[in-house]
């Protein structure tokens, strides 16, 4: 090689080059409109048409709004309030149905105060569950609020609540005093101790029915968005922990309970949920024997979370799939028992993953708890379709009520996948 | 390998006891109809630092895995510790808590921080109170030379101070018998040595030590023994220096021709 090419090909970097600023941006409010709208002639005319387009809704959609009528006894009222050929909305049903469509048409107005405080309360218990930054103590009102929540909605006698609060605890106690001589010993030890405390404390409190006791409500009178709200939110806390146990069970090395989970998930997940719902509604009843009074609510709310856990289990499934042997290795060799692994290393990172399926179920779930309204239940779209539609008062106000049923959903569905959304943030340690 | 010349050693404690740490008599283990593992038989004394190579297939890490029945074998015996490994839950469970493993990929959870990974075990294995567990953490951290890391998550570390880390977080549990799986197979070049110097240091306080790996220049400096495997069967085993100087079989000239050949 001759010497001039040498020159240029061995090289030694003798000044290493600081960090430096990246350019600055090009920004400003008709920079980004030029780049991003108007590039070039055909987007400029997609831009154009784009905004006639939401100019049209807009201005059929705004008059009817903002120029609705708020406060009448009927349609016609509304209509005369309104004038001829009136663009406004008739929300006066709204209004005037309101605590209907909340609360359903046959719970007792003087006890509206009972539900409502119920969902205040349920903000508080919800809490230390959602936020890892709230306190741990409040956990003890996470505890006491399903019992409280019964009690304040159905009524009746506090002691049914106190004893079923005992039961549980009563329970956990011979369960955590057993479960060192075995898990199956404890658990069965411990249902069984619940269920001794069950039984005595339901004497107790049929011997007893005064004490504290708030107007009894059975469960027909329910109705409302109060109803969806009971079934969502029950369905969706119970489904999820066993979502959990049918998906390590599908799991399991053990034959017997990895088919039982295969054979539920399978099967649940092959019929529609309106095909359970009659079963709850109609078909339960042949089986059960003569004289057991089995409440509807609980029988739909069986048939839901049974449904939705099934859906859960498969989710969760996939988060377990989705990790890497070595991290259940990793746990094994440092001793740590099933339980602890799952719940310490497994759970944790498989849970992460699903969050998005399992929000993806829970909401569909919560939309789900609408088709009661086919069983002859009075939710609030069964309220919409039954009781309000069908009044001389009412009949034809689709618009109104129906926008008003989508947006009370639209509200709960948003803020549960805004919720998921910032938990994922927060969960992120991976830094991939 | 190149890295020979550096390693300083020194093996003033590194003793071997009459002690038996482990004991593995006839074993035999399949993956279905394969025949994996072949009537292998290895007595480990207590203080050994035992290097096993071979080509890849040929069982090492099944070898290993076996001891704290990671993977389970279907005949002959192994006993770790005086405890004979057999399908009881809970025996297995205290032979891993004694048996420290690394792994090739680490395997540190990503979901806890590096102090967290260290203490998991010793708080709900051990039932160590969380202070005590956390002082014991630092300890080892600080030896491994990352305690300013502890907490950061493990997916913040390089590869080489995760393995580190991986290595502090079995040490916690106090393990009498540390069981490495290719440890350095997984890392760049310039972290293989700040691994290897953590497993020396270790090596040079008496820890019992089966390492399966590639690093010749390791086994030579650190290893007392050095086992061959091919095909699920032990081949060859020797001192260091025999071992590479005159390998007795023909399979383990091959292999060692082209590992070292380059």
């Amino acid at each position: 090689m001759s010497d001039t090419h040498a020159e240029s090909v061995a090289y030694v970097r003798e000044t290493f080059v600081g960090e430096q600023p990246p350019p600055a941006q090009e920004t400003g409010a008709l920079i980004w409109l030029r780049k991003n709208l108007f590039s070039n002639w055909f987007y400029s005319i997609l831009t154009l048409l784009a905004l006639y387009v939401i100019y049209v809704l807009l201005s059929g959609f705004l008059p009817w709004l903002l120029g609705g009528v708020w406060d009448a006894s009927s349609i016609r009222e509304c209509r005369e309030i309104a004038g001829e050929g009136a663009a406004g909305g008739c929300f006066a049903v709204l209004s005037e149905r309101w605590n209907q469509l909340l609360f359903g048409f046959s719970y007792p107005s003087e006890a509206y105060w009972r539900p409502t405080l119920a969902l205040v309360l349920l903000a508080v218990a919800a809490a230390p569950v959602l936020f890892p930054k709230v306190p741990r103590a409040l956990l003890i009102v996470t505890l006491i609020y399903p019992f409280a929540a019964y009690y304040l909605i159905w009524g009746g006698t506090i002691l049914i609540s106190v004893m079923a609060l005992l039961g549980v605890i009563v329970g956990y106690i011979v369960y955590s005093r057993l479960v060192d001589r075995g898990f199956a010993l404890g658990f069965f030890a411990g249902v069984a101790a619940a269920i001794i405390v069950w039984q005595i404390g339901g004497f107790i409190a049929a011997a007893a029915p005064n004490v504290l006791a708030l107007t009894e409500i059975p469960s027909r009178d329910m109705g409302g968005f109060m109803l969806n709200l009971i079934l969502g939110v029950v369905c969706v806390s119970l489904s999820l922990p066993i979502g959990i146990v049918l998906a390590l069970g599908r799991q399991s090395s053990l034959p017997i309970i990895k088919w039982i989970c295969v054979v539920f998930i399978e099967f649940i997940r092959g019929v529609p949920l309106i095909t359970l719902l009659f079963v709850a509604n109609v078909v339960l009843a042949y089986f059960l024997p003569p004289g057991t009074n089995f409440d509807l609510i609980l029988r739909v709310i069986i048939m839901i979370t049974m449904f939705a856990s099934a859906y859960i289990a498969e989710v969760i499934r996939g988060g377990l799939a989705a990790l890497p042997r070595g991290q259940y290795e990793g746990a094994e060799s440092l001793g740590l028992d099933y339980a602890q692994s799952m719940r310490l290393i497994i759970l944790p990172q498989a849970l992460k993953i699903s969050i998005p399926g399992i929000v993806n179920v829970a909401v569909g779930l919560f939309k789900d708890t609408t088709l009661v309204s086919i069983i002859s239940m009075f939710d609030l779209v069964g309220m919409i379709r039954g009781p309000i539609l069908a009044s001389q008062d009412w009949n034809g106000v689709y618009w109104e009520l129906y926008g008003f049923a989508a947006f009370l959903f639209f509200i709960v569905c948003y803020g549960i996948s805004q919720y998921s959304q910032w938990l994922e943030r927060q969960l992120a340690t991976d830094h991939r | 390998m190149s890295m020979t010349e550096e390693m300083q050693v020194d093996t003033s404690k590194m003793k071997v006891s009459d002690e038996v740490a482990i004991r593995i008599e006839g074993m035999n283990k399949w993956y279905g109809q394969f025949h994996v593992l072949r009537d292998i038989d290895l007595t480990v004394y207590r203080g050994e630092r035992i290097v096993i190579c071979g080509p890849s297939g040929s069982g090492k890490s099944t070898l290993i895995r076996c001891i704290n029945a990671l993977e389970e074998h279907q005949k002959g015996k192994i006993e770790v510790d005086g405890t004979v490994l057999s399908s009881d839950l809970k025996q297995i469970d205290k032979i891993r808590s004694e048996v420290g493993m690394c792994f090739q990929h680490f395997n540190l959870f990503p979901h806890l921080t590096i102090l967290e990974n260290c203490t998991l075990a010793p708080i709900w294995v051990r039932k160590t109170p969380k202070r005590d567990a956390e002082k014991t953490a630092m300890h080892f951290l600080e030896k491994v030379k990352i305690p300013d890391q502890a907490h950061k998550y493990p997916g913040q570390l390089s590869g080489g101070q995760q393995q580190r880390v991986a290595i502090a977080r079995s040490l916690c549990m106090r393990p009498r018998i540390m069981l490495f799986d290719e440890p350095t197979s997984a890392l760049d070049p310039e972290m293989i040595k700040e691994v290897l110097d953590t497993m020396i240091e270790l090596a040079e306080e008496g820890m019992t030590m089966l390492c399966v790996t590639h690093e010749m220049g390791f086994a030579r400096q650190v290893a007392n023994r050095v086992i061959f495997m091919d095909q699920g069967q032990i081949v060859e085993q020797n001192e260091p220096e025999e071992f590479f100087k005159n390998p007795k079989s023909e399979r383990t000239k091959l292999f060692l021709s082209q590992i070292l050949g380059h």
